[in-house]
């Protein structure tokens, strides 16, 4: 199961994430129909943006799968976030008075 | 995973204002680019962490994210401390580079380490190389001292994934109001400082800084930087309700106010929640090593319990409400058994924002990952938190338990006690006895039988206290808890 801090980017869009919460779906996170990979890992190439895929994502928003397992875009991109061909839920701010 | 992390995600709107601070005014694309800067500074040191001595203001994050970006702990130090104090816990540091504020170069100057003032770190960042380096999640992101009231302060290493989980898992990205201001008049070397720099840039607030509170300034800078949330410590809100009592000012532009760092009397709140009627209070409750906010009563629940006939809800208002998101929370007896509603004993918490680490200690969280606090706390049957005292204060007369908060919260409300902090001082024939260190309100001069007759109504007999003194203030520290210790003293000596 993949660390929680660890941070994935696309192999074919700009999108980046950060795991806020893990889960075994996250082994087979995908953004755009491929799976994302570390940061510095190399990246497939020839991997293309599966147009069934590109819904696109927002940054600062935290997507779930259907387990709880959360990531956390850091830089928005084309695909959409899925756990293999499911796509992510994007999760519902529950917004906290601001206390700081 | 770094912190940094939170101010390139802050840069996608580098234009925004993020800072002013006595006329400095910086951009968040000029805070990343000074940072990058301040990276190549410290790297080029070759410093193993990095200090701070001073007041704070633009140097606080400045310094915080030049640190981050060169993977080099940051420790804010307290800059009341004596030379000899500060001296003490910079030797406690792997070889850091000391970066002070102009006043306080004397304090520093022969403690025998590389130092920097903080104008010069400044001009240094401006033209220095750039560096970003890659810092871990289990990393020492910021390393602070606790305040050590009660022993040797300890030095709590809060990592980037202590920090990061705490400000994503609380604050949504962004989601401030473009005009949007905050603030903020905490120390930098307290918790409440280092969050505040990290959540407000993350949400995208404007970062006010008072870098030395006076009431009439706060009411003045909420005034002149249309300022719409702020956070206080429990004597500063009592500092600026007086205030507005003496010299009415409307605040139109603030909307929330936020208060911790120490207990906060019930009567307070309560003439706060009149005087500000339309503003949304916040009861934020943390400590460092969890860093910052673990639980908060939320403005509707602060309303809820100022007009509420009901007492279970009523009493909430002295509760500090509800645990945050990630957060878990249990309470404990003596022996380790988990408690239920209503029940008594130390606060035990869990989440990816806990830390429970120190240097030359390391963690002190359980097996399974819990926390202990040393706060002696129980939650309600609706979930609510209430905080009763430090462990450690608890007043054993007689063979009996006390809870010093227990007395004080009774005697507070009599309107002629404007504070009061109730401690134990050794008694040969108790063991402790109970002492009451009473403040009058403006103008009264309460009669002590007075106020024993007070609490003995609503406590039981061995509750009420042996001895009552008064005072002019209570001596506390700079975040307004009360120096129990001290007091304890001057009580033993006062005795013939």
């Amino acid at each position: 199961m993949i660390k929680t801090g660890t941070r994935l980017k696309s192999q074919v869009c700009d999108t980046e994430v950060i795991v806020v919460k893990t889960g075994d779906g996250l082994d087979d996170l995908r953004a755009g129909g491929v799976p994302m990979r570390e940061i510095g890992a190399d990246a497939d190439s020839g991997a293309a943006l599966d147009p069934k895929f590109s819904d696109g994502n927002v940054m600062g928003k935290r997507y779930v799968d259907e387990a709880g397992a959360e990531v956390l875009v850091t830089k928005a991109g084309a695909g959409t976030l899925s756990v293999g061909q499911v796509p992510l839920s994007i999760k519902a701010a529950k917004p906290l008075p601001a206390s700081d | 995973m770094s912190i940094s992390l939170l101010l390139e995600m802050a840069s996608s709107n580098p234009d925004r204002e993020a800072l002013v601070s006595n006329g400095t005014r910086l951009t968040v694309g000029e805070l990343s680019t000074l940072a990058d800067g301040g990276a190549g500074v410290i790297a080029a040191s070759g410093a193993g962490s990095v200090a701070y001595v001073g007041t704070g203001g633009a140097m606080l994050p400045l310094l915080m994210f030049s640190s981050a970006r060169a993977n080099r702990a940051f420790t804010p130090l307290n800059y009341r401390l004596s030379s000899e104090g500060l001296r003490e816990l910079i030797d406690r540091l792997p070889e850091p580079l000391v970066v002070f504020d102009d006043e306080y170069g004397g304090m520093v100057g022969d403690a025998g380490v590389k130092s920097m003032e903080a104008g010069a770190f400044n001009d240094m960042a401006r033209t220095a190389e750039p560096i970003s380096e890659f810092a871990g999640p289990d990393d020492v992101a910021v390393v602070l001292f606790t305040s050590g009231t009660t022993s040797r302060p300890k030095a709590v290493e809060l990592s980037h994934l202590n920090l990061t989980s705490y400000v994503t898992g609380t604050v949504d990205f962004a989601s401030a109001q473009p005009n949007d201001a905050v603030l903020i008049c905490v120390p930098p070397y307290h918790i409440a400082g280092v969050s505040a720099a990290l959540s407000n840039l993350y949400a995208g607030r404007k970062m006010v800084y008072l870098r030395q509170f006076d009431a009439n300034e706060w009411i003045r800078l909420v005034r002149d930087e249309a300022v719409t949330s702020a956070t206080v410590v429990p004597t500063m809100l009592d500092r600026i309700v007086s205030a507005l009592d003496r010299r009415p000012t409307s605040l139109p532009t603030l909307r929330t106010l936020a208060y911790g760092g120490s207990k906060v009397a019930l009567p307070l709140v309560r003439k706060a929640l009149d005087l500000l009627p339309d503003v949304r209070f916040v009861n934020a409750y943390g400590l460092t090593e969890t860093s910052s906010t673990i639980t908060v009563l939320t403005p509707e629940d602060h309303r809820a319990a100022h007009a509420s006939t009901d007492e279970t809800v009523r009493r909430r208002l002295g509760s500090v409400g509800q645990p945050v998101p990630g957060i878990e929370v249990q309470i404990r007896s003596d022996d380790g058994a988990v408690l239920g509603p209503g029940e008594s004993g130390e606060l035990f918490v869990r989440g990816d924002q806990v830390s429970g680490r120190y240097a030359e200690i390391g963690s002190v969280l359980d097996d399974d990952g819990w926390f202990g606090t040393k706060d002696v706390a129980a939650i309600d049957s609706g979930g609510y938190l209430f905080i009763t005292g430090r462990s450690d204060d608890t007043i054993i007369r007689g063979g009996e338990n006390i809870a010093p908060a227990e007395v004080e919260d009774v005697l507070v409300e009599h309107p002629s006690v404007r504070d009061v902090a109730v401690v134990g001082v050794d008694d040969a024939e108790w063991g402790q006895i109970i002492v009451a260190v009473v403040v009058p309100a403006q103008g009264s001069e309460p009669d002590p039988e007075g106020l024993l007759a007070h609490v003995r109504k609503t406590l039981r007999g061995s509750r009420t206290p042996d001895r009552v003194v008064f005072r002019d203030e209570l001596p506390t520290t700079p975040t307004g808890k009360v120096l129990r210790r001290q007091l304890i003293e001057e009580l033993a000596s006062d005795v013939t």
